[in-house]
């Protein structure tokens, strides 16, 4: 039995066609959390995964501090005064750039989702490039609210 | 049995998927009216920020929103936990520490948009 296995893997391998030795495919069996690291995952995936990371984020520490946030900027000219002091300082922009790229993040991601709920664009090259310029479509407007976070306009 | 389920039927596992669903389309109009309406602000002052979320039609239209992101942060962290929580006893008590959590941020939005 393992002989047969063992005899069809290298068949497979070698019917694939590629030049040169087929190379042993890594395998993953009772994963651990260090070999996370090592995977390779296609564009769709790390914006699959981003999605959960920022949206975790979002509930975690965006909800609560755009909460109070929200509260200070509404209420007296003290509480005002305070909001402003608060937004005021270099880490406060540094956790807001954060929270910015996981809601632009969230919300790019999620529009594609939507799409290709529609069955818009799940074609294999489509859907990789609309993963691409998913990422890449947060990270820019991400960039542009540092520019305005860190005063550069 | 399984062809007679319909979408707006209970309990077929369907009305979270469509929820996640709708909630996000929520969230995305109201994302692009709030980006707006601090677009077309002539400069940012506290007259101009309280006149904007002061008007009714703006604190029904937060709740809102509000509602529906308290409803699609509910649904995502619930997967989250049914992904990596396996022991019941721990799952079920964060989803009742979340569900808490979550209705006391609406409790926290109203009270700061009508005191405004």
């Amino acid at each position: 039995m393992r002989c047969l296995h063992r005899l069809g893997l290298k068949k497979m391998n070698q019917s694939s066609g590629s030049a040169g030795p087929a190379r042993a495919r890594p395998r993953f069996r009772n994963i651990e959390i260090g070999q996370i690291l090592q995977y390779r995952l296609p564009p769709a995936g790390i914006v699959s995964i981003l999605h959960r990371l920022s949206g975790a984020l979002l509930f975690l520490l965006g909800l609560p501090l755009v909460l109070y946030l929200f509260q200070n900027s509404l209420g007296s000219q003290a509480s005002f005064e305070s909001y402003k002091a608060f937004v005021a300082s270099p880490l406060a922009k540094l956790v807001l750039l954060a929270l910015i790229w996981a809601y632009l993040h969230h919300f790019c991601a999620g529009v594609r989702y939507l799409l290709l709920d529609l069955h818009v664009g799940t074609e294999k090259d489509s859907a990789r490039k609309s993963a691409l310029a998913a990422i890449a479509v947060s990270l820019a407007l991400t960039a542009i609210f540092a520019l305005k976070l860190f005063g550069a306009f | 049995m399984t062809t007679k389920r319909i979408v707006v039927g209970a309990h077929y596992g369907l009305l979270d998927w469509i929820a996640q669903r709708i909630t996000a389309v929520v969230l995305a109009v109201y994302t692009v009216v709030l980006g707006i309406s601090l677009l077309v602000m002539p400069e940012f002052s506290q007259e101009a920020w309280r006149g904007l979320f002061g008007a009714t039609f703006m604190r029904v239209l937060t709740l809102l929103a509000f509602l529906a992101l308290c409803w699609h942060a509910w649904i995502g962290v619930r997967d989250i936990y049914m992904d990596y929580i396996k022991p019941t006893a721990i799952r079920l008590t964060l989803q009742v520490l979340t569900i808490v959590l979550l209705v006391g941020y609406v409790i926290w939005a109203i009270n700061t948009l009508w005191s405004i």
